[in-house]
């Protein structure tokens, strides 16, 4: 029963966010400055979401060369820029991670 | 009537055409999402989320990132008023997703765009991005969403399956990192956007503040961060066009 709120609550305010906009699509219009603003979404909000994610992977901010998510991460890094394939990079940086992290037991 | 038929049948083969082209450009991030769909279902249940409950959220909400906090919160024993109030903080970067899309999707039907709206998530943003971003015929690019949509959704309801599966067979695997193939991922779909100084000097004032900002309630910090970053990045492109166009007439 529980369960049920909360998952009826997480999809009406997830739904809602996602819709809200599509669903005016046509009647609003943005101004130049914004739509320009908008580029920077994609690199901006992922960022935000890895940065703490590889820095403090237990919680507590971890910037070490001993930190196998800030290593594998920068492995990431320089596959992306050499090799510039998406499947490529998470491949290699998975395999970065699995080795330092269970291979050199980082 | 042989040209009303034909084209009713290139029509048909150009929606396949994108909507396979849409799954398939959203493949490698498949790759990355499986782990972190495993994870969260081997999390469910020592942090108390029954396994059916698991795939309804799955099913249901498809929204990675709250999902895995409204673990952690049920598991701290937060009220579910609060795990709702702290799912709206995190997924509204979705309303900068859809504020980039709304142009393209205002001449489709409403539930299109419905069915649109509930599978917007970070990969399928960044694959559709790149596609509305090429030249050429945009007139059935919604198939491509689609295919894209339906790729990340079965797959991440397959492995919250798989990780309610294997959670009961290695207790052990939540201890396994495997949250790094999200890190990993977004690292990949990150990269092709630093072109120019203006978007690199957004990422790193967003990766900063995210950082500062983390131990923020309800992961408010992702949003100021996505704030401080998108505003340092339009100001500075700013700056940079009306100093090159003062360059130009003079």
């Amino acid at each position: 029963m529980n369960e049920s709120f909360l998952i009826g609550g997480m999809f009406a305010v997830t739904f809602s966010v996602r819709y809200l906009l599509f669903a005016m699509a046509g009647k609003i219009h943005f101004p130049s400055w914004l739509n320009k603003a908008l580029e920077f979404v994609p690199p901006v909000v992922l960022m935000a979401i890895i940065a703490p994610s590889i820095t403090m992977p237990k919680g507590e901010l971890w910037l070490s060369p001993l930190n196998p998510w800030l290593l594998a991460s920068l492995v990431a890094v320089i596959t992306a820029l050499i090799r510039k394939d998406l499947l490529t990079t998470i491949v290699v940086g998975m395999l970065a991670f699995a080795g330092l992290r269970f291979g050199i037991g980082l | 009537m042989s040209t009303v038929y034909t084209a009713i049948n290139n029509a048909e083969q150009s929606r396949k055409r994108e909507f396979l082209n849409g799954a398939s450009a959203t493949f490698p991030l498949l790759v990355g999402a499986a782990p972190f769909g495993i994870i969260f279902g081997t999390l469910a249940e020592p942090n108390g989320l029954s396994a059916l409950g698991a795939i309804l959220m799955s099913l249901i909400v498809f929204a990675g990132a709250s999902q895995f906090i409204a673990l952690g919160l049920l598991a701290a024993g937060a009220s579910i008023p609060i795990i709702i109030a702290t799912t709206f903080i995190v997924n509204f970067r979705h309303i900068l997703y859809s504020a980039n899309l709304v142009s393209k999707v205002k001449h489709l039907p409403h539930y299109w765009r419905a069915i649109m709206a509930f599978g917007l998530t970070d990969e399928t943003f960044a694959a559709v991005n790149n596609r509305y971003l090429q030249q050429g015929n945009l007139t059935r690019a919604h198939w491509f969403y689609l295919g894209s949509f339906l790729a990340m959704y079965s797959n991440w309801v397959l492995c919250t399956y798989i990780g309610l599966t294997l959670g009961n067979i290695f207790p052990q695997m939540q201890d396994w990192g495997l949250d790094f193939a999200m890190s990993v991922t977004f690292i990949g779909m990150v990269i092709p956007y630093l072109k120019n100084r203006p978007v690199i000097v957004a990422v790193l004032v967003s990766a900063i503040l995210a950082i500062v900002s983390h131990d923020l309630p309800h992961k408010l910090g992702l949003l100021l961060a996505s704030f401080a970053g998108i505003s340092v990045g339009i100001s500075l492109l700013m700056i940079k066009n009306r100093s090159s166009k003062v360059g130009e007439s003079k």
